[in-house]
Protein backbone atom coordinates (compact mmCIF):
# COMPACT_ATOMS: atom_id res chain seq x y z
CA UNK A 1 0.00 0.00 0.00
CA UNK A 2 1.20 3.70 -1.05
CA UNK A 3 2.85 4.89 2.19
CA UNK A 4 1.83 8.63 1.69
CA UNK A 5 -1.78 7.29 1.00
CA UNK A 6 -1.76 5.64 4.22
CA UNK A 7 -0.59 8.90 6.02
CA UNK A 8 -3.27 10.86 4.59
CA UNK A 9 -5.98 8.40 4.36
CA UNK A 10 -7.31 9.77 8.17
CA UNK A 11 -7.10 13.83 7.45
CA UNK A 12 -10.10 13.78 4.97
CA UNK A 13 -11.27 10.77 2.93
CA UNK A 14 -11.45 8.53 6.55
CA UNK A 15 -11.56 11.14 8.97
CA UNK A 16 -11.80 8.91 12.19
CA UNK A 17 -14.51 11.42 13.38
CA UNK A 18 -15.73 13.09 10.27
CA UNK A 19 -16.43 9.71 8.06
CA UNK A 20 -15.55 6.95 10.25
CA UNK A 21 -18.26 8.18 12.93
CA UNK A 22 -15.76 7.20 15.82
CA UNK A 23 -14.95 9.05 18.85
CA UNK A 24 -17.96 10.73 18.92
CA UNK A 25 -18.35 11.10 23.07
CA UNK A 26 -14.63 12.82 23.17
CA UNK A 27 -15.39 14.70 20.09
CA UNK A 28 -18.56 16.40 21.28
CA UNK A 29 -17.64 16.92 24.99
CA UNK A 30 -14.65 18.33 24.22
CA UNK A 31 -14.60 20.60 21.49
CA UNK A 32 -16.38 23.67 23.23
CA UNK A 33 -13.13 25.42 23.54
CA UNK A 34 -10.04 25.41 20.72
CA UNK A 35 -7.26 24.84 23.25
CA UNK A 36 -9.20 22.02 24.57
CA UNK A 37 -9.50 20.09 21.18
CA UNK A 38 -5.72 20.49 20.39
CA UNK A 39 -4.92 19.20 24.18
CA UNK A 40 -7.31 16.37 23.39
CA UNK A 41 -6.50 16.09 19.84
CA UNK A 42 -2.54 15.66 20.68
CA UNK A 43 -3.38 13.43 23.85
CA UNK A 44 -4.97 10.91 21.56
CA UNK A 45 -2.67 11.33 18.92
CA UNK A 46 0.35 9.78 20.99
CA UNK A 47 -1.43 7.39 22.68
CA UNK A 48 -2.59 6.04 19.08
CA UNK A 49 0.91 6.27 17.91
CA UNK A 50 2.10 4.20 20.24
CA UNK A 51 -0.44 1.76 20.48
CA UNK A 52 -0.34 1.12 17.14
CA UNK A 53 3.48 0.85 16.94
CA UNK A 54 3.34 -1.79 20.01
CA UNK A 55 0.53 -3.84 18.21
CA UNK A 56 1.80 -3.77 14.76
CA UNK A 57 5.26 -5.30 16.82
CA UNK A 58 3.02 -7.87 19.14
CA UNK A 59 0.84 -8.92 16.21
CA UNK A 60 2.48 -12.16 15.79
CA UNK A 61 2.87 -13.08 19.09
CA UNK A 62 -0.96 -11.64 20.66
CA UNK A 63 -3.02 -14.85 20.41
CA UNK A 64 -6.12 -14.10 18.41
CA UNK A 65 -8.83 -14.94 21.06
CA UNK A 66 -7.76 -12.54 23.56
CA UNK A 67 -6.69 -9.66 21.54
CA UNK A 68 -8.78 -7.18 22.62
CA UNK A 69 -7.85 -7.63 26.52
CA UNK A 70 -4.26 -7.25 25.04
CA UNK A 71 -5.12 -4.21 23.21
CA UNK A 72 -6.58 -2.69 26.13
CA UNK A 73 -3.96 -3.41 28.56
CA UNK A 74 -1.46 -1.78 25.89
CA UNK A 75 -3.95 1.37 24.81
CA UNK A 76 -4.16 1.73 28.85
CA UNK A 77 -0.55 1.45 29.93
CA UNK A 78 -0.24 4.75 27.13
CA UNK A 79 -2.85 6.58 28.80
CA UNK A 80 -1.24 6.61 31.97
CA UNK A 81 2.18 7.76 30.51
CA UNK A 82 0.63 10.58 28.47
CA UNK A 83 -1.99 11.21 31.72
CA UNK A 84 1.73 11.78 33.80
CA UNK A 85 3.10 13.71 31.27
CA UNK A 86 -0.01 16.15 30.98
CA UNK A 87 -0.73 16.29 34.45
CA UNK A 88 3.04 17.22 35.16
CA UNK A 89 3.45 19.78 32.41
CA UNK A 90 -0.09 21.06 31.10
CA UNK A 91 -1.88 21.02 34.69
CA UNK A 92 -3.96 23.60 33.35
CA UNK A 93 -5.63 21.76 29.98
CA UNK A 94 -5.63 18.26 32.26
CA UNK A 95 -8.53 20.00 34.40
CA UNK A 96 -9.83 21.41 31.58
CA UNK A 97 -10.41 17.86 30.00
CA UNK A 98 -10.91 15.68 33.37
CA UNK A 99 -12.19 12.59 32.89
CA UNK A 100 -11.90 12.49 29.19
CA UNK A 101 -8.46 12.51 29.26
CA UNK A 102 -8.16 9.13 30.70
CA UNK A 103 -11.32 8.03 28.58
CA UNK A 104 -9.11 8.20 26.14
CA UNK A 105 -8.58 4.33 26.97
CA UNK A 106 -12.13 3.38 25.62
CA UNK A 107 -11.40 6.02 22.52
CA UNK A 108 -13.15 4.00 19.95
CA UNK A 109 -10.45 5.44 17.23
CA UNK A 110 -7.84 4.05 18.91
CA UNK A 111 -9.12 0.52 19.75
CA UNK A 112 -10.41 0.91 15.93
CA UNK A 113 -7.16 0.88 14.51
CA UNK A 114 -5.35 -1.50 16.21
CA UNK A 115 -8.24 -4.03 15.11
CA UNK A 116 -8.71 -2.51 11.37
CA UNK A 117 -4.81 -1.45 10.79
CA UNK A 118 -2.31 -2.09 13.15
CA UNK A 119 -2.88 -5.88 13.43
CA UNK A 120 -2.47 -6.74 9.97
CA UNK A 121 0.34 -4.39 8.98
CA UNK A 122 3.83 -3.42 8.82
CA UNK A 123 5.03 -1.61 12.56
CA UNK A 124 6.43 1.42 9.73
CA UNK A 125 2.82 1.41 8.11
CA UNK A 126 0.75 1.34 11.58
CA UNK A 127 2.71 4.43 13.07
CA UNK A 128 2.08 6.35 9.79
CA UNK A 129 -1.44 5.18 10.12
CA UNK A 130 -1.42 6.46 14.14
CA UNK A 131 0.09 9.76 12.67
CA UNK A 132 -2.62 10.27 9.93
CA UNK A 133 -5.34 9.12 12.00
CA UNK A 134 -4.20 11.09 15.21
CA UNK A 135 -3.60 14.32 12.87
CA UNK A 136 -7.47 13.82 11.36
CA UNK A 137 -9.04 13.71 14.98
CA UNK A 138 -7.28 16.39 16.10
CA UNK A 139 -8.38 18.82 12.80
CA UNK A 140 -11.48 17.42 13.25
CA UNK A 141 -11.75 18.08 16.71
CA UNK A 142 -10.19 22.03 16.25
CA UNK A 143 -12.81 23.03 13.19
CA UNK A 144 -15.48 22.09 15.24
CA UNK A 145 -13.92 23.65 18.16
CA UNK A 146 -13.19 26.79 16.44
CA UNK A 147 -17.19 26.81 15.65
CA UNK A 148 -18.30 26.19 18.91
CA UNK A 149 -16.07 28.71 20.69
CA UNK A 150 -16.17 31.57 18.15
CA UNK A 151 -19.75 31.45 18.01
CA UNK A 152 -20.63 30.32 21.07
CA UNK A 153 -18.43 32.38 23.50
CA UNK A 154 -17.14 34.81 21.06
CA UNK A 155 -12.79 33.55 21.93
CA UNK A 156 -11.20 31.89 19.96
CA UNK A 157 -8.19 30.14 21.72
CA UNK A 158 -10.00 32.38 24.88
CA UNK A 159 -9.02 35.42 22.98
CA UNK A 160 -11.97 37.78 22.09
CA UNK A 161 -13.45 37.95 18.41
CA UNK A 162 -14.05 41.38 17.82
CA UNK A 163 -17.50 42.59 17.22
CA UNK A 164 -18.92 38.76 18.27
CA UNK A 165 -18.44 39.42 22.51
CA UNK A 166 -22.10 40.74 21.92
CA UNK A 167 -23.40 38.12 19.48
CA UNK A 168 -23.00 35.21 21.43
CA UNK A 169 -24.95 32.00 20.56
CA UNK A 170 -24.49 30.16 23.34
CA UNK A 171 -26.48 27.26 22.38
CA UNK A 172 -23.18 26.28 20.31
CA UNK A 173 -21.49 25.35 23.30
CA UNK A 174 -24.39 23.55 24.99
CA UNK A 175 -24.56 19.70 23.82
CA UNK A 176 -27.44 20.56 21.11
CA UNK A 177 -25.05 22.70 19.71
CA UNK A 178 -22.42 19.76 19.70
CA UNK A 179 -24.63 17.59 18.07
CA UNK A 180 -25.61 20.43 15.36
CA UNK A 181 -21.91 21.60 14.58
CA UNK A 182 -21.15 17.78 14.49
CA UNK A 183 -23.63 16.82 11.89
CA UNK A 184 -23.19 20.11 9.35
CA UNK A 185 -19.11 19.20 9.34
CA UNK A 186 -20.07 15.32 8.35
CA UNK A 187 -22.92 17.03 5.89
CA UNK A 188 -19.40 18.98 4.58
CA UNK A 189 -17.18 16.52 4.55
CA UNK A 190 -19.54 14.17 2.32
CA UNK A 191 -20.41 17.34 0.20
CA UNK A 192 -16.68 17.73 -0.29
CA UNK A 193 -16.05 14.18 -1.30
CA UNK A 194 -19.03 14.42 -3.17
CA UNK A 195 -20.49 10.82 -0.78
CA UNK A 196 -17.20 8.72 -1.51
CA UNK A 197 -15.44 8.90 1.90
CA UNK A 198 -15.28 5.95 3.61
CA UNK A 199 -16.55 3.42 1.09
CA UNK A 200 -12.81 1.73 0.87
CA UNK A 201 -13.04 -0.07 -3.19
CA UNK A 202 -10.40 -2.13 -1.93
CA UNK A 203 -12.31 -3.96 1.65
CA UNK A 204 -14.09 -6.93 0.91
CA UNK A 205 -14.80 -9.25 3.96
CA UNK A 206 -11.31 -10.51 4.39
CA UNK A 207 -10.18 -7.08 5.52
CA UNK A 208 -13.44 -6.43 8.14
CA UNK A 209 -13.02 -6.53 11.37
CA UNK A 210 -16.06 -8.06 12.61
CA UNK A 211 -15.49 -11.21 9.74
CA UNK A 212 -15.52 -14.16 12.49
CA UNK A 213 -18.56 -13.24 13.84
CA UNK A 214 -20.44 -11.86 10.28
CA UNK A 215 -23.01 -14.74 9.31
CA UNK A 216 -23.04 -13.64 6.08
CA UNK A 217 -19.28 -14.21 5.34
CA UNK A 218 -18.41 -13.74 1.52
CA UNK A 219 -21.69 -11.57 0.73
CA UNK A 220 -19.36 -8.44 0.45
CA UNK A 221 -17.28 -10.07 -2.06
CA UNK A 222 -19.78 -11.78 -3.84
CA UNK A 223 -21.85 -8.33 -4.21
CA UNK A 224 -18.55 -6.63 -5.49
CA UNK A 225 -18.01 -9.83 -7.88
CA UNK A 226 -22.46 -8.86 -9.16
CA UNK A 227 -21.06 -4.93 -9.83
CA UNK A 228 -17.82 -6.08 -12.03
CA UNK B 1 -70.60 5.94 -22.17
CA UNK B 2 -67.73 6.62 -24.69
CA UNK B 3 -64.41 5.94 -22.19
CA UNK B 4 -64.11 5.06 -18.52
CA UNK B 5 -61.31 6.76 -17.05
CA UNK B 6 -59.84 4.66 -14.05
CA UNK B 7 -57.68 6.19 -11.24
CA UNK B 8 -56.47 5.65 -7.85
CA UNK B 9 -58.29 7.36 -5.13
CA UNK B 10 -59.12 10.02 -3.86
CA UNK B 11 -61.51 10.30 -6.50
CA UNK B 12 -63.44 13.59 -4.35
CA UNK B 13 -61.06 16.68 -3.93
CA UNK B 14 -62.28 19.67 -2.09
CA UNK B 15 -60.84 22.85 -3.47
CA UNK B 16 -59.24 23.99 0.39
CA UNK B 17 -55.51 24.34 -0.51
CA UNK B 18 -52.51 24.55 1.54
CA UNK B 19 -52.78 28.07 0.43
CA UNK B 20 -56.52 28.67 1.48
CA UNK B 21 -56.10 27.00 5.12
CA UNK B 22 -52.68 28.67 5.75
CA UNK B 23 -54.13 32.38 4.71
CA UNK B 24 -57.61 31.43 6.91
CA UNK B 25 -54.54 30.72 10.03
CA UNK B 26 -52.63 34.34 8.91
CA UNK B 27 -56.47 36.10 9.34
CA UNK B 28 -56.94 34.02 12.80
CA UNK B 29 -53.37 35.30 14.15
CA UNK B 30 -53.94 39.10 13.07
CA UNK B 31 -56.48 40.20 16.28
CA UNK B 32 -53.17 39.16 18.53
CA UNK B 33 -50.86 41.23 16.32
CA UNK B 34 -53.36 44.42 17.01
CA UNK B 35 -53.49 43.32 20.77
CA UNK B 36 -49.48 43.23 20.41
CA UNK B 37 -48.56 46.57 18.74
CA UNK B 38 -51.32 48.20 21.57
CA UNK B 39 -49.85 46.69 24.54
CA UNK B 40 -46.00 46.50 23.76
CA UNK B 41 -45.82 49.35 20.61
CA UNK B 42 -45.13 49.11 17.27
CA UNK B 43 -41.94 46.85 18.03
CA UNK B 44 -44.11 44.23 17.84
CA UNK B 45 -45.13 44.83 14.32
CA UNK B 46 -41.28 44.74 13.28
CA UNK B 47 -40.47 41.80 15.16
CA UNK B 48 -43.00 40.41 13.14
CA UNK B 49 -42.35 41.67 10.23
CA UNK B 50 -38.58 40.43 10.75
CA UNK B 51 -39.50 36.87 11.11
CA UNK B 52 -41.75 36.41 8.38
CA UNK B 53 -39.89 38.43 5.79
CA UNK B 54 -37.01 35.73 7.28
CA UNK B 55 -39.03 32.91 7.26
CA UNK B 56 -40.35 33.49 3.49
CA UNK B 57 -36.96 34.29 2.45
CA UNK B 58 -34.93 31.20 4.26
CA UNK B 59 -37.46 29.06 2.37
CA UNK B 60 -37.20 30.33 -1.23
CA UNK B 61 -33.35 30.25 -0.59
CA UNK B 62 -33.04 26.71 0.74
CA UNK B 63 -35.17 25.47 -2.09
CA UNK B 64 -33.23 27.56 -4.59
CA UNK B 65 -30.06 25.67 -3.73
CA UNK B 66 -31.01 22.46 -3.25
CA UNK B 67 -33.12 22.34 -6.26
CA UNK B 68 -36.90 21.83 -4.90
CA UNK B 69 -39.79 23.14 -5.76
CA UNK B 70 -40.99 26.48 -4.65
CA UNK B 71 -43.08 26.25 -1.70
CA UNK B 72 -43.03 29.92 -0.74
CA UNK B 73 -46.34 30.66 -1.99
CA UNK B 74 -48.33 28.45 0.03
CA UNK B 75 -47.79 30.90 2.61
CA UNK B 76 -47.05 27.99 5.57
CA UNK B 77 -43.48 29.70 5.93
CA UNK B 78 -45.59 33.11 6.92
CA UNK B 79 -47.49 30.96 9.16
CA UNK B 80 -44.41 30.14 11.10
CA UNK B 81 -42.56 33.76 11.32
CA UNK B 82 -45.63 34.77 12.58
CA UNK B 83 -45.73 32.25 15.41
CA UNK B 84 -42.38 32.31 16.29
CA UNK B 85 -42.64 36.26 16.44
CA UNK B 86 -45.48 36.16 18.60
CA UNK B 87 -43.36 33.76 21.31
CA UNK B 88 -40.72 36.44 21.49
CA UNK B 89 -40.26 39.19 23.10
CA UNK B 90 -41.07 42.23 21.83
CA UNK B 91 -37.20 43.56 22.86
CA UNK B 92 -35.48 40.94 21.29
CA UNK B 93 -32.83 41.80 18.68
CA UNK B 94 -33.48 41.71 14.91
CA UNK B 95 -30.58 39.48 14.24
CA UNK B 96 -31.62 36.68 16.67
CA UNK B 97 -34.70 37.13 15.37
CA UNK B 98 -33.79 36.47 11.83
CA UNK B 99 -31.26 33.61 12.79
CA UNK B 100 -34.41 32.22 14.80
CA UNK B 101 -36.30 31.88 11.57
CA UNK B 102 -33.91 30.17 9.86
CA UNK B 103 -32.97 27.28 12.26
CA UNK B 104 -37.16 27.12 12.34
CA UNK B 105 -37.37 26.50 8.35
CA UNK B 106 -33.83 25.22 7.43
CA UNK B 107 -32.89 23.13 10.46
CA UNK B 108 -36.20 22.02 11.22
CA UNK B 109 -38.38 22.10 8.41
CA UNK B 110 -36.45 21.98 4.84
CA UNK B 111 -33.56 19.06 6.57
CA UNK B 112 -36.38 17.18 6.63
CA UNK B 113 -37.94 17.49 3.77
CA UNK B 114 -40.36 20.61 3.72
CA UNK B 115 -43.69 21.18 4.45
CA UNK B 116 -45.74 18.07 5.51
CA UNK B 117 -42.38 16.09 6.56
CA UNK B 118 -40.95 18.01 9.40
CA UNK B 119 -41.68 16.00 12.51
CA UNK B 120 -41.63 18.90 15.10
CA UNK B 121 -43.32 22.52 14.96
CA UNK B 122 -41.15 24.93 13.42
CA UNK B 123 -41.88 28.29 15.07
CA UNK B 124 -41.89 25.91 18.40
CA UNK B 125 -38.60 23.99 18.14
CA UNK B 126 -37.09 27.32 17.18
CA UNK B 127 -38.47 29.31 20.28
CA UNK B 128 -36.56 26.62 22.11
CA UNK B 129 -33.12 27.18 20.58
CA UNK B 130 -33.48 30.43 20.79
CA UNK B 131 -34.37 30.41 24.75
CA UNK B 132 -31.19 27.73 25.00
CA UNK B 133 -29.26 30.08 22.43
CA UNK B 134 -29.81 34.03 23.71
CA UNK B 135 -31.01 33.26 27.50
CA UNK B 136 -30.69 36.61 28.52
CA UNK B 137 -32.83 38.74 25.75
CA UNK B 138 -35.78 35.47 25.40
CA UNK B 139 -36.56 36.46 29.15
CA UNK B 140 -35.96 40.23 29.19
CA UNK B 141 -39.63 40.95 29.07
CA UNK B 142 -41.16 44.12 27.97
CA UNK B 143 -43.76 45.15 30.81
CA UNK B 144 -46.53 47.40 30.08
CA UNK B 145 -46.63 50.64 31.54
CA UNK B 146 -50.09 49.71 33.27
CA UNK B 147 -49.33 46.57 35.20
CA UNK B 148 -45.69 46.42 37.60
CA UNK B 149 -43.21 43.49 38.20
CA UNK B 150 -42.72 40.42 36.70
CA UNK B 151 -45.13 38.02 33.84
CA UNK B 152 -47.87 36.46 35.68
CA UNK B 153 -46.40 33.18 35.53
CA UNK B 154 -43.39 34.73 37.48
CA UNK B 155 -45.57 36.04 39.92
CA UNK B 156 -47.55 32.87 40.42
CA UNK B 157 -44.38 30.55 40.81
CA UNK B 158 -43.02 32.86 43.46
CA UNK B 159 -46.49 33.04 45.07
CA UNK B 160 -46.86 36.46 45.28
CA UNK B 161 -50.48 37.12 44.17
CA UNK B 162 -51.22 40.25 45.33
CA UNK B 163 -49.08 41.03 42.43
CA UNK B 164 -51.39 39.80 40.03
CA UNK B 165 -52.58 41.89 37.02
CA UNK B 166 -56.41 42.01 36.93
CA UNK B 167 -58.91 39.35 35.62
CA UNK B 168 -59.71 42.00 32.83
CA UNK B 169 -55.81 42.97 32.35
CA UNK B 170 -55.32 39.29 31.68
CA UNK B 171 -57.94 39.20 29.06
CA UNK B 172 -56.95 42.16 27.04
CA UNK B 173 -53.30 41.11 27.40
CA UNK B 174 -52.09 43.75 28.86
CA UNK B 175 -49.30 41.93 30.94
CA UNK B 176 -45.84 40.94 30.48
CA UNK B 177 -44.55 37.87 28.28
CA UNK B 178 -43.97 37.12 24.94
CA UNK B 179 -45.62 39.74 21.76
CA UNK B 180 -48.12 37.57 20.22
CA UNK B 181 -49.71 35.18 23.59
CA UNK B 182 -50.96 37.87 25.97
CA UNK B 183 -54.58 39.05 24.22
CA UNK B 184 -56.25 36.17 25.69
CA UNK B 185 -59.32 37.79 23.96
CA UNK B 186 -57.47 38.18 20.51
CA UNK B 187 -56.49 34.71 20.47
CA UNK B 188 -59.67 33.27 21.34
CA UNK B 189 -61.07 35.41 18.61
CA UNK B 190 -59.28 33.97 16.18
CA UNK B 191 -59.26 30.44 17.42
CA UNK B 192 -63.39 30.38 17.36
CA UNK B 193 -62.37 31.19 13.58
CA UNK B 194 -60.31 28.52 13.36
CA UNK B 195 -63.13 26.23 14.68
CA UNK B 196 -65.43 27.95 12.36
CA UNK B 197 -63.64 27.49 9.21
CA UNK B 198 -63.02 23.75 10.06
CA UNK B 199 -59.37 24.77 10.09
CA UNK B 200 -58.38 22.79 13.45
CA UNK B 201 -60.94 20.42 15.42
CA UNK B 202 -61.94 21.39 18.73
CA UNK B 203 -60.76 18.29 20.25
CA UNK B 204 -56.84 19.12 20.62
CA UNK B 205 -57.20 23.05 22.12
CA UNK B 206 -59.86 21.34 24.53
CA UNK B 207 -57.71 18.45 25.62
CA UNK B 208 -55.27 21.11 26.03
CA UNK B 209 -56.66 23.61 28.25
CA UNK B 210 -59.04 21.49 29.69
CA UNK B 211 -56.12 19.27 31.07
CA UNK B 212 -54.17 22.36 32.62
CA UNK B 213 -57.65 24.22 33.77
CA UNK B 214 -58.43 20.55 36.00
CA UNK B 215 -54.70 19.92 37.04
CA UNK B 216 -54.23 23.58 38.44
CA UNK B 217 -57.67 23.39 40.43
CA UNK B 218 -56.43 20.42 42.21
CA UNK B 219 -53.32 21.41 42.88
CA UNK B 220 -54.86 25.16 43.82
CA UNK B 221 -52.31 27.03 41.27
CA UNK B 222 -55.12 29.12 40.12
CA UNK B 223 -56.09 27.48 37.24
CA UNK B 224 -58.27 30.51 35.69
CA UNK B 225 -54.85 32.89 36.07
CA UNK B 226 -52.88 29.26 34.49
CA UNK B 227 -55.29 28.94 31.55
CA UNK B 228 -54.58 32.98 30.34
CA UNK B 229 -51.10 33.12 31.12
CA UNK B 230 -48.01 32.04 29.51
CA UNK B 231 -48.20 30.42 25.72
CA UNK B 232 -51.19 28.42 26.43
CA UNK B 233 -53.75 29.69 24.35
CA UNK B 234 -51.51 30.78 21.27
CA UNK B 235 -50.08 27.11 21.53
CA UNK B 236 -53.32 25.32 21.92
CA UNK B 237 -55.43 26.80 18.93
CA UNK B 238 -52.16 27.95 16.61
CA UNK B 239 -49.17 25.18 17.54
CA UNK B 240 -51.23 22.11 19.00
CA UNK B 241 -53.13 21.84 16.00
CA UNK B 242 -50.45 21.99 13.30
CA UNK B 243 -51.22 18.76 10.78
CA UNK B 244 -47.72 17.30 10.06
CA UNK B 245 -46.50 17.30 13.70
CA UNK B 246 -49.91 16.23 15.57
CA UNK B 247 -51.73 13.22 14.78
CA UNK B 248 -54.69 12.79 12.39
CA UNK B 249 -57.71 11.01 14.36
CA UNK B 250 -59.52 12.80 16.77
CA UNK B 251 -58.96 10.13 19.84
CA UNK B 252 -55.38 11.00 18.86
CA UNK B 253 -55.88 14.36 19.45
CA UNK B 254 -57.61 14.01 22.74
CA UNK B 255 -54.49 12.03 23.70
CA UNK B 256 -52.07 14.83 22.21
CA UNK B 257 -53.84 17.59 23.58
CA UNK B 258 -54.01 15.76 27.49
CA UNK B 259 -50.56 14.90 27.20
CA UNK B 260 -49.56 18.44 25.81
CA UNK B 261 -51.63 19.66 29.47
CA UNK B 262 -49.53 17.33 31.37
CA UNK B 263 -46.46 18.35 30.63
CA UNK B 264 -47.28 21.79 30.62
CA UNK B 265 -48.49 21.56 34.14
CA UNK B 266 -45.55 19.86 35.44
CA UNK B 267 -43.04 22.23 34.16
CA UNK B 268 -44.94 25.18 35.70
CA UNK B 269 -45.39 23.96 39.00
CA UNK B 270 -42.34 21.77 39.27
CA UNK B 271 -39.96 22.54 36.71
CA UNK B 272 -37.25 24.77 36.67
CA UNK B 273 -38.52 27.36 33.91
CA UNK B 274 -41.50 28.84 34.61
CA UNK B 275 -43.02 28.30 31.43
CA UNK B 276 -43.59 24.97 29.60
CA UNK B 277 -46.34 25.49 26.68
CA UNK B 278 -43.28 24.69 24.14
CA UNK B 279 -41.79 22.34 25.64
CA UNK B 280 -44.73 19.77 26.09
CA UNK B 281 -46.21 20.81 22.17
CA UNK B 282 -42.18 19.64 21.40
CA UNK B 283 -42.26 16.46 23.45
CA UNK B 284 -45.62 15.42 22.29
CA UNK B 285 -44.57 15.92 18.35
CA UNK B 286 -42.09 13.67 19.26
CA UNK B 287 -44.87 11.21 20.71
CA UNK B 288 -46.92 11.45 17.48
CA UNK B 289 -45.99 9.00 15.40
CA UNK B 290 -46.83 6.37 18.12
CA UNK B 291 -50.00 8.20 19.45
CA UNK B 292 -50.91 7.89 15.82
CA UNK B 293 -50.28 3.93 15.44
CA UNK B 294 -52.25 3.33 18.07
CA UNK B 295 -55.52 5.12 17.60
CA UNK B 296 -55.31 4.25 13.69
CA UNK B 297 -58.57 3.98 12.88
CA UNK B 298 -60.04 0.59 11.47
CA UNK B 299 -61.72 0.96 8.30
CA UNK B 300 -65.33 0.08 7.65
CA UNK B 301 -65.88 -3.33 7.88
CA UNK B 302 -61.69 -3.93 7.49
CA UNK B 303 -60.32 -6.86 9.99
CA UNK B 304 -59.02 -5.52 13.56
CA UNK B 305 -56.29 -4.21 13.21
Amino acid sequence: MNRLKVLTNGLIRENPVLVLILGTCPSLAVSTQASNAIGMGLAATVVLLCSNVAISALRKIIPDNVRIPCYIVLIAGFVTVVQMLVKAYAPAIDEQLGIFLPLIVVNCIILGRAEMFANKNTVFASALDGIGMGLGFTLALLAMASIREVFGSGTWFGLAVPGLAGHKVSILVLAPGGFFVYGVLIALVNKLTKGKAGKNAEQGCAGCPAAAACGRLGAADEAKEREA
Amino acid sequence: MSRMIVSVSPHIRDKTTTAVIMRDVLIALFPALIAAILVFGWRSLLVTAVCVVSCMTGEWAFEKLTGRPNTVGDLSAAVTGVLLAYSLPAGIPVWQAVLGSLVAIAVVKQLFGGIGRNFANPAVTARIVMLLAFSETMTAWVIPDAVSGATPLAVLKGGDLQNLPGLLQMLLGVRGGCLGETGALALLAGGAYLLIRRVISWHTPAAFAGTVLLLTFLLGKQPVYQLMSGGLLLGAFFMATDYSTTPMTNSGRLIFGVGCGLITVLIRVWGNYPEGVSFSILMMNILTPYIARFTRQRPLGGAKL
